[in-house]
């Protein structure tokens, strides 16, 4: 693989750039690999990223049914932060936090990680009293959040309304070291570089089917063929659920559609993330100048990649009073995703019943900001049977009773 | 935007009228169930991109439970029916027959 560099850019522009290489291979299948994963999502990627780096298992197949990084990965709105409650959260979301810091250095490729600090603003008494636990957690878990004033509030975001009649801000959970990220760059880095440690990502192949032997995978059956496997990571999000169909399990997911939109450019104006929970919106601005905003998640299952109306509608009606200038922008695009949820909004990263098979999801609205903590932790549990950030996202939490509960953290779509 | 006529009092009410309630015909498991049972019961859902039976409750309206059947990957409603019953008419089943012919029920 070619490094990409200022000295790579200057060469290129002396020779009409006709010397640059493709990212990434687009092979044919081979008959067999050590490890398959299913879905080329940033988890997907990032999960056979790591299997190559931190284990050495580099005969692996990323094999997803439409482009890579088309799913969520290419649909959310890239908040980054791990101000989160319960210590495994903590653990697996701030790691994850700190890899994306060094993460565009480790792949060669621009990710445009932007530690602009993330807010979460308190309108209610409730939400006073939640963010400063959190806080406390956080700062028990060696987690940089602060607790921070309404003026202070004003100060990191001066476009903000905040003595609103119905949404006072009453302070915000504030990590300045939280921000956001490129997302469709997160996925195409790591696939460059698994393709370069040997990869295949295999695109436009759709895995219909699990085949078993003793309760044990073998083999995955796909729109170009039969490919066996040793092992099988399913990292599908939305899709978890016919997925573990296939493999003849059930997960404790149901798939509902979660909306973004971005209005047209505008000068900059706003250089943190802020998220509203109690009114269901967050907003930010990306470099491009347009105004990121996402809300809440429908109620019911859905896999259309489209959401109601009125969510929207609910969302910005919402946000036009905590932001009054937004009220004149045009907004330019609306799109859904299909997000994996769990009873307790935590993901589950396990064995399943059968052997051999692996699940990474139940990431529901909040897992980019988790894609390179979770690749690693997904690894290291596919290589050796266990892992440390993994281990309490097991499946048997359900059965067990030990849920990880982040409603209140997870408590709007992000 | 998503239309239900709610079987018990007649009205055609917008998704806005009405809360989901998740997967329909759960069956309940008492004291006497096993582990597992209990986690099917409580957690573990058939979440399929397809044919759906799930519960709705038509909140800002008479306020009465009530079923649908749905599917999820095309938003296509096949009807709605009693919240009395343990399982889906047969009425229901045909109209999802007709539909989708190669369909053999929700494992
Ligand atoms: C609108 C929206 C806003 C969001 N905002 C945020 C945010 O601000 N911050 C944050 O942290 N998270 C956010 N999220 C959540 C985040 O996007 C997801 O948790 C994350 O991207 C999931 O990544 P993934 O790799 O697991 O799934 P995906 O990126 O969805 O990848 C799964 C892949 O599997 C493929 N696949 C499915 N079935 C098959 C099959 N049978 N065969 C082969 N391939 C298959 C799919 O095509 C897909 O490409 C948001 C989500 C949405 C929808
Ligand atoms: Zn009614």
């Amino acid at each position: 693989m070619k490094r990409y560099s200022a000295f790579a850019i200057a060469r290129e522009a002396l020779r009409h750039h006709e010397g640059w290489e493709r990212a990434w291979r687009s092979p044919e299948p081979k008959a067999r690999y050590d490890v398959v994963i299913v879905g080329a999502g940033g988890h997907g990627l990032a999960t056979a990223y790591w299997l190559g780096k931190n284990h050495g298992i580099t005969n692996i197949a990323v094999i997803e049914k439409g482009w890579l990084g088309g799913g969520n990965t290419g649909r959310n709105t890239t908040i980054i932060r791990s101000n989160y409650l319960q210590d495994p959260s903590a653990a697996i979301y701030e790691k994850s936090r700190s890899l994306y810091e060094t993460m565009s250095q480790d792949l060669n490729y621009n990710v445009m990680f932007s530690p602009r600090g993330v807010m979460m603003l308190a309108q209610t008494q409730h939400e006073v009293r939640g963010y400063r636990r959190t806080a406390h957690a956080n700062a028990l878990q060696g987690v940089a959040t602060e607790f921070i004033s309404p003026q202070r509030v004003k100060e990191l975001c001066p476009i903000m309304n905040i003595d609103g009649p119905r949404y006072p801000v009453l302070g915000a959970l504030w990590q300045p070291r939280g921000g956001t990220a490129r997302h469709d760059a997160v996925a195409w880095g790591y696939a460059r570089a698994c393709s370069d440690m040997g990869m295949d990502i295999i695109q436009k192949c759709e895995v219909t089917g699990i085949r078993r032997e003793g309760g044990k995978v073998t083999a995955v059956e796909t729109t170009k063929g039969e490919i066996g496997c040793g092992k099988l990571g399913i990292v599908v999000a939305g899709h978890s659920g016919e997925l573990a169909e296939m493999a003849g399990f059930r997960l404790p997911i149901e798939s509902v559609s979660l909306q973004a939109l971005v209005s047209e450019p505008i000068k900059p104006c706003m250089d943190v993330v802020v998220m509203a929970n109690t009114v269901h919106g967050y907003m930010s601005q990306s470099d491009k100048g347009e105004m990121v905003i996402g809300g809440g998640a429908d109620g019911f299952n859905n896999y259309t990649q489209r959401g109601s109306f009125h969510h929207i509608e609910e969302t910005v009606r919402a946000l036009v009073e905590t932001f009054p200038m937004i009220s004149r922008l045009k907004m330019l695009r609306q799109w859904g995703g299909i997000v994996d949820m769990t009873g307790d909004r935590s993901p589950i990263l396990s064995k399943t019943p059968v052997e051999g098979v692996f699940v990474n999801c139940g990431w529901g609205t909040g897992g980019f900001k988790a894609i390179p903590g979770s690749g690693w932790a997904m690894a290291e549990l596919m290589a050796k049977g266990h892992a440390p950030l993994a281990d309490a996202f097991s499946l048997d939490r359900f059965r067990e009773g030990r849920f990880i509960d982040e409603s209140v953290a997870a408590g709007v779509a992000h | 935007m998503l239309l239900l006529t709610c079987p018990a009092c007649g009205v055609a009410a917008d998704e806005t009228e009405l809360a989901p309630g998740g997967e329909a015909h759960l069956t309940r498991v008492g004291p006497d169930g096993d582990d597992a049972s209990f986690e099917g019961y409580l957690f573990q859902r058939a979440n399929p991109r397809g044919v759906h039976f799930e519960r709705w409750r038509h909140v800002y309206g008479c306020g009465k439970w009530f079923h649908a059947a749905r599917d999820t990957a095309t938003l296509e409603v096949f009807g709605t029916y009693s919240a009395q019953t343990t399982a889906p008419p047969d009425d229901i089943l045909d109209k999802i027959k007709a539909r989708r012919p190669g369909w053999e029920g929700n494992a």
